[in-house]
């Protein structure tokens, strides 16, 4: 079926089965790659994207209920790593093989809109959805602290 | 980092690269000496590595091992630009071909600094040296009154500069100096310091390509339906509803199954979930968890073949003031990495291409030409990015399997594992089992250990013994006078493979665990027994004593937190750990490692910290989470919903501590992988007096 939406602030048309995952939709539709596939079931979050500003993961999302939505990926959420979560994950060096990490930025960049100031706890919460097998944990539990520092600074250090 | 997918061709000593500019080609000793024999030209020792200076005055250096985020990029080329003394800024970096130039390419045993650290700074000597020749001939004087810096050449009579830019071609004319002078470690700039990742921008912004990100013009996509039992035979398929299924191109009967071939990753999953088929399950089809215990301990009670033998075992046995037995478990593991496994392949008449995250390099060209029936020299390997190893892309039955399937069509195709598929059809970490008996003198110190291991095969075996499967037990760090290690070699039917820090990801835990039996049985402090026995291993000591000082060991913690310590001397590294346990309810929480490690002279400090806190996450999740179980000859385990992970909440704060230390360097990615099960073991019992024998751990409430 055709689904229209808006992918990363423009006008995007599919057409694709109505129950194939929105997941598969930008990796392979579409061709945004950013998006990684980890388990297809919900339980890593390496898939997850914005869905009008919601942390989801695109695992479980079918296309036809994007129709209409505001999408935002990892290659939406800055177009030059200037995102507060980017620029605290490059200030934290926090990848190690990286691949779980557009997923962990999505979550963390969400968190972040909604709770300016979150606490470890806050964290902890909004995170434990998206697994990180080199264990960078740490190192993104002290970036999201910083870019909420950055982000309460108007972006500035 | 820019990650460009090369072919170049062999370059020889030195040549200019058709950008023009300065390439630099070295031997490594050993393994590619090995390598060379084998290719019957011992003569011609193959090249491994380059320097590539532009006339843009980039750098590009070429990285013969795999980035699976142990940060191989960042510190190989750290190793080259200590002694190019080009700027941090200027380098690129690409991904080396399958080519002889270098060598056997395979990234495994934490091997990547240790086989580097000679060879890749020799490489940046000699171009460093070709630069500053080139300079002095250009200024007509002697070379002696210049000197590198900084991406360029200084005329200290003059005060004048060239950058290497201007330099390159002029020096890639220029004889290669024999032997180049390296640096002394005091004046080390790179070395020793903790630059910023090169990776690590595009892997925030989502354009880092892995293996799995990888798309051609006219590629389709594919999955394959493999036996659910090991071993097992396709007796039928019926595949009319899957073809039905939108975007389904075609049904493909392959070697390791039914392969699913579609427009789409979704479509051919959908394809596969409407096939229908039957299996001859073959001889492994009611093997099961409790059959295959059932042989482990049938296999225990009878003498294996003989690993280790010091003193006189028996008598000293017999004689003990004291004896302790116990039997030591632990389960088969799948590795998991985050991306699942996958491959691209193209073959033609004439040439095959694979674009893949592998840990082995040269084994994925042989396979791909035995699979395509193009010759190796006709094959192409691309590297990506891996998302993650742990010893399952050091195999590359995925690789044959995607080009098997590519020869049966025209155009590119990509494979993609599920979840499902990377956990059941996984090659696994053993389970084994281990009886250990110790005995003590009257005054209570550990004087005799006995053990027998029964344990697949990783796949060695030499007398009777796979050396894989006892490390950890034996060699171990500790001086006993008497001592005797047995194998007895279990074939229970399930693949079995390397998974970060092998033998010992096991073993580590049976020995460390019984050591701390031995002490409480003894009435000693665990800190004492191992300080006693490590006498003749002064780094270990070193190590050990560097953790327990930076932990406290001994003082006062909180109500109901414990203390437990192990060691291990593996990949070249000695590794203590100290774990902060409580048990709540049955449920464990690891409130704080802290971790020293002795591995030689360190090249990237912020590498080495999270290369520890990599290896004790891995562990962690092995200990404390599941293990791989084994019913009507099928996995039972299948995502991370029962193949569960330590996730955020959990990750305990680690402090990890180097031991200074001017030795060559040893490895890292699997230094603290196997001694964190141990020493959470050994707090449990210190917090609670229950003895976990067995892993994962599981308490009662």
């Amino acid at each position: 079926m055709a689904i229209d939406f808006t992918l990363n602030g423009k006008r995007q048309s599919v057409d694709v089965p109505a129950n194939m995952p929105l997941l598969w939709v930008l990796r392979d539709t579409i061709g945004l790659t950013g998006t990684k596939f980890g388990c297809g079931i919900g339980q890593c979050g390496a898939c997850t994207v914005h869905i009008d500003g919601q942390a989801t993961k695109s695992c479980q999302t079918n296309a036809s209920a994007a129709a209409g939505k505001r999408i935002t990926t990892i290659e939406g959420l800055s177009s030059d790593r200037t995102h507060p979560v980017q620029r605290a994950w490059i200030e934290i060096d926090v990848p190690q093989c990286g691949y779980c990490q557009s997923g962990q930025i999505m979550a963390a960049a969400a968190l972040i809109a909604q709770t300016p100031k979150p606490t470890d706890a806050d964290i902890d919460t909004a995170m434990q959805g998206n697994i990180c097998r080199c264990s960078t944990y740490r190192a993104m539990r002290a970036a999201i602290h910083r870019a909420a520092e950055l982000t309460a600074n108007g972006g500035r250090s | 980092m820019s990650v460009v997918i090369v072919n170049r061709r062999q370059f020889l000593t030195t040549s200019a690269a058709a950008a023009g500019g300065l390439l630099v080609g070295f031997t490594l000793p050993g393994r590619t000496a090995v390598a060379a024999i084998a290719q019957g030209s011992a003569s011609s020792l193959p090249l491994n590595a380059f320097v590539h200076i532009g006339t843009d005055d980039l750098v590009t250096l070429i990285i013969h091992k795999s980035e699976m985020g142990q940060g191989t990029v960042t510190s190989l080329s750290m190793l080259i630009a200590e002694e190019l003394e080009c700027r941090w800024e200027s380098i690129r970096n690409e991904f080396a071909p399958v080519e002889p130039a270098y060598g056997v390419i395979g990234v495994y045993g934490s091997n990547s600094i240790r086989t580097s650290w000679q060879p890749l700074r020799l490489a940046g000597a000699t171009a460093r040296e070709m630069l500053v020749s080139a300079a002095a001939e250009r200024w007509g004087v002697d070379r002696s009154l210049c000197h590198a810096e900084n991406g360029t050449v200084v005329n200290r009579s003059s005060g004048a500069r060239l950058t290497y830019g201007a330099l390159a071609e002029a020096a890639a004319k220029l004889p290669v100096p024999a032997t180049p002078a390296l640096k002394s470690p005091s004046a080390f700039k790179l070395i020793g310091s903790s630059p910023k990742r090169l990776d690590t921008p595009a892997k925030v912004d989502g354009s880092a390509t892995f293996g799995i990100d990888v798309r051609l013009p006219g590629m389709l996509y594919a999955v394959v339906a493999r036996s659910p039992v090991f071993g097992g035979k396709l007796s039928s398929v019926d595949a009319t509803k899957a073809k039905a299924i939108p975007g389904v191109k075609q049904v493909l009967q392959v070697s390791t199954g039914v392969a699913v071939i579609a427009e789409n990753t979704w479509s051919a999953m959908e394809g596969r979930r409407a096939l229908t088929l039957t299996w001859d399950e073959g001889p492994n089809a009611s093997a099961s968890s409790a059959g295959i215990r059932e042989l482990f301990v049938k296999l225990a009670a009878q003498p294996g073949a003989e690993a280790a033998r010091v003193g006189d075992p028996a008598a000293a046995l017999a004689s003990a003031a004291k004896r302790v037995d116990a039997v030591y478990e632990a389960p088969y593991l799948a590795h998991a990495p985050m991306e699942p496994l996958n491959c691209v392949a193209h073959v033609t008449a004439s040439s095959c291409e694979v674009w893949v995250s592998t840990q082995a390099q040269t084994s994925a060209r042989d396979i791909a030409a035995r699979a395509s029936g193009v010759p190796p020299v006709n094959v192409k390997v691309h590297t990506l990015f891996l998302g993650g190893g742990f010893g399952r892309r050091a195999q590359v039955d995925y690789i044959g399997e995607a080009v098997e399937i590519a020869k049966a069509l025209n155009v590119p195709v990509k494979v993609t594992w599920s979840r499902e598929d990377d956990i059941r059809h996984d090659l696994y970490r053993p389970a084994s089992y281990v009886q250990f008996s110790g005995g003590l003198d009257v005054e209570g110190w550990p004087v005799a250990i006995t053990a027998r291991v029964v344990c697949p095969s990783f796949g060695f075996s030499r007398g009777g013994v796979d050396g894989t499967a006892v490390e950890g037990i034996t060699p171990n760090p500790y001086q006993l006078p008497n001592f005797l290690v047995e194998y007895q070699r279990a074939d229970a039917g399930i693949p079995t493979t390397y998974w970060r820090s092998v033998g010992y990801s096991q073993n580590t835990f049976f020995l460390e665990a019984f050591i701390d039996e031995l002490a409480a049985a003894g009435g000693k402090d665990p800190l004492e027994v191992r300080r006693r026995l490590l006498a003749g291993s002064p780094r270990m000591l070193a190590a050990l004593n560097l953790a327990a000082s930076k932990a406290g060991w001994g003082s006062a913690l909180p109500a109901g937190r414990a203390r437990g310590l192990s060691v291990v001397n593996n990949i070249g590294s000695f590794t203590a750990q100290v774990a902060e346990v409580s048990v709540d309810a049955g449920v464990v929480h690891v409130h704080r490692v802290v971790c020293a490690v002795d591995c030689g002279a360190v090249v990237n400090p912020a590498g080495v910290e999270s290369q520890i806190i990599s290896g004790i996450g891995t562990g962690l999740s092995a200990a404390l989470k599941d293990g791989i179980t084994i019913d009507a000859g099928r996995v039972v385990q299948g995502n991370f919903n029962n193949y569960r992970v330590m996730k955020m909440p959990e990750a305990p704060v680690i402090d990890v501590h180097t031991v200074p230390s001017q030795s060559a360097p040893g490895g890292i990615g699997e230094a603290s992988t196997p001694g964190i099960a141990p020493a959470v073991a050994n707090a449990i019992f210190a917090a609670t007096r229950k003895r976990v024998r067995v892993l994962p751990i599981r308490l009662d409430a």
